[in-house]
């Protein structure tokens, strides 16, 4: 039936946003501006008022403040550290949640789907504190973790997991899994499974057809889970200073440390549009790869 | 199973879980034909399309292709060709890549595959197409590489799963003439599945219709259209008149059958009288073989009868009648035939002996 409505579709008529909002008649209008106002006065004005302190001192326009970020070894290696942990977060929970994603929408089952789902959604409605401070639990020295590959004989000393990158690591992989997981499913969800069952018809082995049609057919949402994940990872606050502490600093972390420890909001806010610029950076190089590629692109 | 058949399925059952989808179903297909099967939804003919492609596991039965058994083997183990209700192209790929799909799978050269493709688009009209992504096509020209990406590897069979059913009406009859001239073209067994009953008469040597899980007559086009086995195939195809009756007598292939005291109607049959007697028999007769009579010795056959309303469906006019002795009978009449014909009139109703059929009513009212 879709098919057919696509060959009757006429081209959309052309209509400039003056247009379409002279067409708006009574007070629709209030339905668009009142929300994209409370944005733009709360959100980005408060934002971009913080950012003019990275740029601009009391002596006027400077650029020292940035200047000091990327001539000081301990600023760089917290950049590369964030940028670090953020990548292999993204590419933890990609591996864990592309199988979970895929059962999800290959169970016939509907019991197996609830179940699933659940498992999934449920930790994600619970505090990230909660959810933070039980890693804390499991992954100490005689915490649950140790001492379960203590009994299995795997290891003979407790490992370090706490306080250090593979503690941050775990834990934001736990917590932005289930991004990871709505992302990959929901576009999943719209790969017609008939194509599979096209590609073994003409003589596709099952391992084929998912190589050759579902992986490729899924891109888009391992671009867009990748991105979420990937954008929020460079940010995160909470897991990283519960579960890395000192030892490993993020980006977020020395922004704090800068506006309530130190006290120097020049250079919070130079570290903060840092952040901000290089996750439009990759915003955008996102766009460049999907354009031009007839699944991706759908993304635009 | 005789030499020369392509497909023979055998005793054939489904179950999904309680329910019996395909109720031991025998088939066979000869070489080169077109055979469609035609039913309504849930008459299991979908099903039955699923079983022979393998997608679904028979719960008994075998199915042999080219005197092969293929019961056990998995769809991608049997190399038949298939064209989706819904096209199934990938929407990653291009038109070539969509039909060389099959190719590469089967490891041919680069250069054969190349040939190939050319060769196969050429067949349906896609030459020009080939760098193109599917979404850019129109739905005819999709249906047009599926059909192509199917065909393309040489399968013995080719499986068409409601093949018309997401084009509209105009391109579907462009369409059916397309699927049927390369069909005979290119040679292969084909098996499609409708509950299109004009799609059916005009692209099959031979039509299989379905209901219940059942087949309920395999026969040609118009066969199946003149001489329908059943109450159900014979208001499933077309339109038709059914009148109960008793057959009194045959003589010389021609039975009389008693509907009422005052009304006795001659239908020709081959069976004999005593294959017919004391069994609820029905008179079937097709409304465009009912013509209006001057006289009742122009034909075997006239009952008087009073126009009901009249309907126009442009090359022709549907009269909606009762006859005076009670019975409702449609007639279909050329329009420029129906020019004297007004509401509440009474006219003469007449047929031949060779107009109607006989069947039997095995769900007696």
């Amino acid at each position: 039936m879709i098919e057919a409505k696509k060959e009757l579709r006429i081209p959309a008529e052309r209509v400039s946003f003056s247009q379409r909002l002279s067409r708006m008649n009574g007070l629709k209008w209030l339905l668009l501006f009142v929300p994209l106002g409370y944005i733009m006065i709360l959100m980005f004005f408060s934002m971009f008022d913080f950012f003019k302190m990275s740029i601009f001192n009391d002596d006027g326009f400077t650029l020292e403040y940035l200047a000091h970020i990327f001539t000081t070894d301990i600023y760089l290696k917290v950049l590369w550290l964030t940028l670090k942990i953020a990548f292999l977060v993204t590419l933890f929970s990609l591996l864990f949640a592309y199988p979970v994603a895929y059962m999800l929408v290959r169970t016939e089952s509907g019991l197996w789907k609830k179940i699933i789902l659940a498992a999934v959604l449920i930790p994600f409605w619970i505090s990230l504190l909660v959810r933070t401070y039980a890693w804390t639990i499991l992954l100490q020295k005689n915490g649950a973790i140790n001492k379960l590959l203590m009994e299995l004989g795997i290891i003979a000393e407790p490992l370090n997991l706490l306080y250090n990158s593979t503690g941050v690591i775990i834990g934001m992989t736990h917590i932005l899994l289930p991004y990871m997981v709505l992302s990959l499913y929901s576009v999943m969800e719209g790969i017609d499974q008939r194509l599979l069952q096209a590609a073994e018809g003409m003589g596709a082995r099952p391992w084929k057809a998912f190589m050759q049609i579902f992986f490729p057919l899924s891109l888009p949402g391992v671009l867009a889970g990748s991105l979420l994940v990937f954008v929020m990872g460079l940010g995160y606050y909470i897991t990283p200073a519960l579960l890395g502490g000192a030892d490993t600093p993020m980006i977020a972390m020395l922004i704090e440390s800068n506006i309530n420890t130190t006290l120097n909001w020049h250079l919070a806010s130079a570290l903060a549009l840092v952040l901000f610029v290089a996750t439009l950076l990759l915003l955008f190089l996102a766009f460049l790869v999907s354009r031009g590629n007839p699944v991706l692109k759908e993304l635009d | 199973m005789a030499l020369g058949d392509s497909l023979a399925v055998a005793n054939a059952t489904k179950y999904y879980k309680k329910f019996k989808a395909v109720d031991n179903i025998s088939l066979t297909v000869n070489k080169g034909e077109f055979l469609t099967i035609l039913g309504p939804s849930g008459s299991g003919k979908t099903s039955l399309l699923k079983l022979i492609a393998g997608f679904e596991e028979l719960s008994d039965g075998s199915i042999l292709l080219n005197n092969l058994d293929i019961t056990k083997k998995k769809p991608f183990e049997r190399e038949i060709g298939m064209l989706f209700q819904n096209y199934a192209l990938f929407p990653h790929m291009t038109v070539s890549d969509n039909v060389a799909y099959p190719l590469r799978l089967r490891k041919l050269s680069k250069e054969d595959i190349k040939q190939k493709v050319r060769d196969i688009l050429k067949l349906v009209h896609l030459e020009d197409y080939a760098d193109r992504f599917p979404e850019q096509l129109s739905g005819g020209q999709q249906q047009r590489v599926a059909l192509a990406r199917a065909i393309v590897f040489n399968p013995p069979l080719l499986l068409l799963d409601e093949p018309l059913g997401a084009l509209d009406k105009n391109l579907r009859k462009q369409m059916q003439l397309e699927i049927m001239k390369i069909q005979e073209k290119v040679g292969i067994t084909t098996i499609s599945v409708t509950h299109d009953q004009e799609e059916a008469l005009s692209m099959s040597d031979r039509i299989c219709v379905m209901n219940n899980g059942k087949i309920e007559q395999v026969d040609s086009p118009e066969n199946l259209y003149k001489h329908p086995k059943n109450r159900f195939v014979a208001e499933f195809i077309g339109e038709i008149n059914l009148i109960q009756g008793d057959v009194v007598d045959v003589v010389d292939q021609s039975a009389k059958v008693k509907v009422k005291d005052d009304l006795i109607i001659e239908v020709e049959t081959e069976k004999s009288h005593s294959t017919m007697k004391n069994r609820p028999m029905l008179i079937a007769i097709r409304p465009e073989n009912i013509q209006i009579a001057q006289d009742a010795s122009q034909f075997h056959n006239t009952l008087r009868a009073e126009v009901q309303n009249t309907i126009y469906v442009g090359e022709s006019v549907v009269l909606n009648t009762k006859a005076l002795t009670g019975e409702e009978i449609t007639v279909k009449i050329p329009t420029y035939m129906s020019d004297s014909i007004s509401n509440g009139q009474e006219v003469l109703l007449g047929w031949n002996r060779k107009d109607a059929t006989l069947i039997l009513d095995e769900t007696p009212a």
